[in-house]
């Protein structure tokens, strides 16, 4: 990675704490999130990275009893304020999930139907949206002669890349990937590292990963995360070489997790 | 911008205008419900005020007079689901079993079916061919054995006697049974399919028959599914009315023989009602149907208890 | 120790044959009554059953105008039914979590589901066919319809609820609007079902006598006044079978068959569809 690259801070989390009813999953956590650049997050199972992810699109909001405190700043502005409208946001932050999740109607639909809530374009201009969108998700060769078809009818893969082609197609500032290559064989899995290499030269990526190697592959940032607290982080490759805390060490070498 | 957010604002009002009108359904069924028990309860007024609760008690009912009670109605409607109960309860257990553990997999998704045509079978159909085809032969070949043996028996011989005539309550209560059997049959091989293999596997590895695992094992744990199942059957056999119709002889008799023909509350209203004549008539056949609903609605709500209590205990347990 | 065994082996050989014996027990019901259904049935089949009307005793005629009835009074039924029970379906599944609501509409809708069908029909008879002074093909769609709606209720619901939350999520993510994730996503994945719901319910209502007896009653005649008595299949089988005249009751079987053919059909090929839609998902 450049360390001469400036760094641009795209989210800022601030004191964020986070609750499932009474029990508190994410403590007090302070982060800044670089801009155009793939941001890491790793640990072991329940230690809040996922939760932490899905504060950033307020994904929790559609489940009662869980609940956010503090801030988190998107361009100098609180995401968590009350008064941000939702869909707003969630324009600006698009997401990725563990399972592929193509909706149930044609290829070209689903990239169509995010686009369709933010903008009025023409068939034409669409059509070239769609095209830019799923030529970015490097699936437009695989898929180009079958645009009609269902998107459930396409592999695993290519689900998970549709699903990307998707996010991007509303062309959202910041990506958050939430373990995307977990159902997928380990070719695909290439084939979406290999794209989050690019896309990020046009967004701000954050991903979660289950997978140690995968984010010391992928990332240029990596959060180390524990039961909730946010133990270090820092650029990749200090984190996997010169790790400043001992569990961080442990984790990494493997000896718990 | 600016049309972004007009564009939200408008997204915003739809979202709360979907979440009203499907409010509004909602609230269309409660209505319903409440609208029906009003409205039966006002119909059966007139004859709640002549007879009060003696009607309950009562096996009188002579239109001419102006008598009515509803002991008859009301015995064959419980005597006729109870005898279709003791008949399915062992039956769907034994189809069940079969469905889960005996059958061979290639047969199940098909007997699955067949079994759930049997339900699927309008009720009319089972009176008519209650009454044209197994009637003729219960009485031919049946009854006589039941009369002579069962009838001979002491202390139920009264249950046993009576003319060979085929239309009786014993003969809607089997009807009955085989109108119910496919239900509970259902809900007993879904609450088996649940059952976790690893409980079964250990019964199994004890060196326990399959007989003894279901027995002893399977259907302890499934208790309280199979009682909200058998619930369910009870439910519809108490409100079934074509059926038992077609069979049960519309006899304003009260008699101890299942032999004897009788009546029931649904077989009643299904052919009284259109011919009644004079409010204080109408009015005893509405209360009749209140009180056929008061009693499906309390069984019913015992199972869908029963039913909910299974399925807590599923989501912590197991 | 050598007896018990013995013993053992012996009740459980007992119960499973016996085990097998229900099965054939349920079995064989299904058998006898399709069968009797085709003997006596089929002989009445002719082209007449649907081109003529239901005609007085002693005379031949069809069952055209009965069919005709039952036709018209089942799709008004789906109709007025199935958009109020998706949209009750759809608020139990979606937007249910909180208050006292949907627990207590769940509640009656399994009351309602399980109901006896002529008490519907004594509910109608009371609001409707007094209010209005006679009976009505209207009436017995009312009845019929308040038969439709739990069945759809029931299984859009269910439906909805095997439907992953992680779909829903993702058209969250793009920020879509609530309304639109359920009725062009979340209710569209699960159309097949639903649409399954529709048809058992249609199956069911088809059959369905009791609640006709005093609402829709019957019509000698073609007719497609629904303010005006209806005839209706059912009712007229009921009729003709209680009749001691012989071509009533061949027409009476005719009629059986053709209301157990459709219903079967109905169901099985709802199965089917299911089976076939479920597979993508």
């Amino acid at each position: 990675m450049n360390v001469e690259q400036p760094i641009t801070p795209k989210l800022i989390v601030k004191d964020l704490n986070f609750y499932y009813g009474a029990d508190r999953a994410l403590k007090n956590i302070n982060l800044t999130i670089p801009e155009k650049m793939v941001t890491a997050f790793i640990g072991p199972s329940g230690c809040g990275k996922s939760t932490l992810l899905r504060t950033f699109n307020r994904m929790y909001q559609l489940y009662p009893k869980q609940r956010a405190e503090g801030e988190i700043l998107l361009d100098g502005e609180n995401l968590l304020d009350k008064k941000q409208d939702l869909n707003k946001l969630r324009a600006k932050i698009g997401m990725v999930f563990q399972k592929p999740t193509p909706f149930p109607m044609s290829i070209y639909d689903n990239i169509a139907f995010g686009v369709k809530l933010y903008e009025n374009l023409s068939s034409h201009d669409m059509a070239e949206r769609v095209e830019w969108a799923l030529k970015k998700a490097a699936l437009w060769n695989e898929v180009k002669d079958k645009l009609k078809q269902s998107g459930t009818g396409l592999s695993g893969g290519q689900q998970q890349r549709l699903c990307i082609a998707r996010a991007i197609a509303v062309k959202p500032q910041v990506l958050l990937l939430d373990e995307p290559t977990s159902a997928l064989d380990p070719i695909s899995t290439a084939h979406i590292e290999k794209l989050v290499d690019e896309l990020k030269k046009e967004f701000t990526i954050v991903i979660v990963t289950h997978n140690m190697q995968q984010a010391a592959r992928v990332s240029d940032f990596t959060a180390y995360m524990y039961l909730g607290d946010l133990i270090e982080f820092g650029d990749t490759s200090t984190v996997f070489t010169n790790p400043k805390r001992k569990e961080t060490e442990d984790y990494i070498t493997g000896r718990f997790g | 911008m600016h049309t972004l957010d007009t564009r939200l604002k408008r997204q915003n009002l739809l979202d709360i205008t979907f979440r009203n009108i499907t409010r509004l359904s909602a609230f269309a069924v409660l209505a319903l419900l409440i609208g029906i028990i009003i409205t039966l309860i006002m119909g059966s007024m007139p004859a709640v005020k002549a007879f009060g609760f003696g009607f309950l008690t009562s096996s009188e009912w002579n239109p001419v007079t102006e008598q009515f009670g509803a002991l008859v109605p009301i015995f064959g409607t419980i005597a006729t689901a109870g005898i279709a109960l003791l008949i399915a309860i062992p039956v769907s257990f034994g189809i069940a079993l079969f469905l889960t553990e005996l059958s061979p997999q290639w047969m199940r998704r098909p007997l699955g079916v067949a079994i759930e045509l049997l339900a699927g079978i309008p009720s009319i159909i089972y009176g008519m061919w209650g009454l044209f085809v197994f009637v003729p032969l219960f009485a031919e070949h049946i009854e006589p054995w039941i009369n002579n043996n069962l009838g001979a028996l002491p202390l139920i011989s009264p249950l046993f006697t009576g003319p060979n005539m085929g239309i009786s309550v014993l003969a809607a209560g089997i009807i009955l049974a085989i109108m119910v059997i496919p239900f509970i049959a259902s809900v007993m091989r879904d609450v088996f399919d649940v059952v976790p293999s690893l409980l079964k596997e250990s019964a199994y590895g004890l060196g326990a028959t399959t007989w003894e695992v279901m027995y002893q094992v399977v259907l302890p744990y499934t208790k309280i599914g199979v009682v909200g199942g058998i619930m369910l059957g009870l439910g519809r056999a108490l409100g079934e009315t074509m059926a038992v119709t077609f069979i049960i002889g519309n006899a304003h008799r009260l008699s101890a023989s299942l032999l004897e023909p009788g009546n029931s509350i649904s077989s009643a209203l299904a052919n009284e009602f259109t011919e009644a004549v004079g409010d204080l008539y109408t009015s005893a056949l509405v209360e009749l149907g209140l009180i056929l609903f008061f009693i499906t609605f309390v069984v019913l709500s015992i199972a869908r208890f029963m039913l909910f209590r299974l399925a807590q205990r599923e989501g912590h347990g197991a | 120790m050598f007896s018990l065994y013995a013993r053992r082996r012996f009740i459980n050989a007992l119960s499973l044959t016996i085990s097998v014996l229900a099965m054939g027990f349920g079995l064989f019901w299904l058998g006898w009554i399709l069968w009797t259904l085709l003997m006596q049935g089929l002989p009445g089949m002719s082209s007449t059953i649907f081109t003529q009307t239901t005609p007085p005793p002693g005379s031949q005629g069809g069952l055209g105008n009965a069919i005709w009835g039952s036709l018209m009074m089942t799709s008004l039924a789906t109709l007025i039914g199935t958009p109020i029970g998706i949209l009750a379906g759809t608020y139990l599944a979606e937007f249910g979590q909180r208050g006292w609501l949907a627990p207590a509409t769940r509640f009656i809708n399994d009351i309602l589901l399980s109901a006896p069908s002529i008490v519907i029909g004594l509910f109608i008879y009371e609001v409707y066919v007094v209010k209005v002074g006679h009976f009505a093909g209207w009436g017995g769609t009312l009845a019929l319809s308040i038969i439709v709606i739990p069945v759809v209720i029931r299984t859009t619901e269910n439906m909805l609820r095997l439907i992953p939350n992680t779909l829903r999520e993702a058209a969250a993510a793009l920020g879509t609007p609530q309304w639109k994730v359920i009725s062009f996503v979340t209710l569209r994945a699960a159309r097949a079902g639903i649409l399954t719901g529709i048809l058992l319910a249609v199956a069911r209502i088809s059959g369905e006598t009791a609640p006709l007896l005093f609402t829709a009653l019957n019509n000698q005649f073609w007719s497609n006044n629904m303010n005006q008595p209806m005839a209706n299949l059912p009712v007229v089988i009921f009729q003709f079978a209680m009749s001691p005249y012989d071509d009533w009751r061949s027409l009476a079987w005719a009629g059986a068959l053709l209301i157990t053919f459709s219903v079967l059909t109905l169901n099985i090929l709802a199965r089917v569809m299911f089976r076939q839609k479920a597979n993508s998902y």
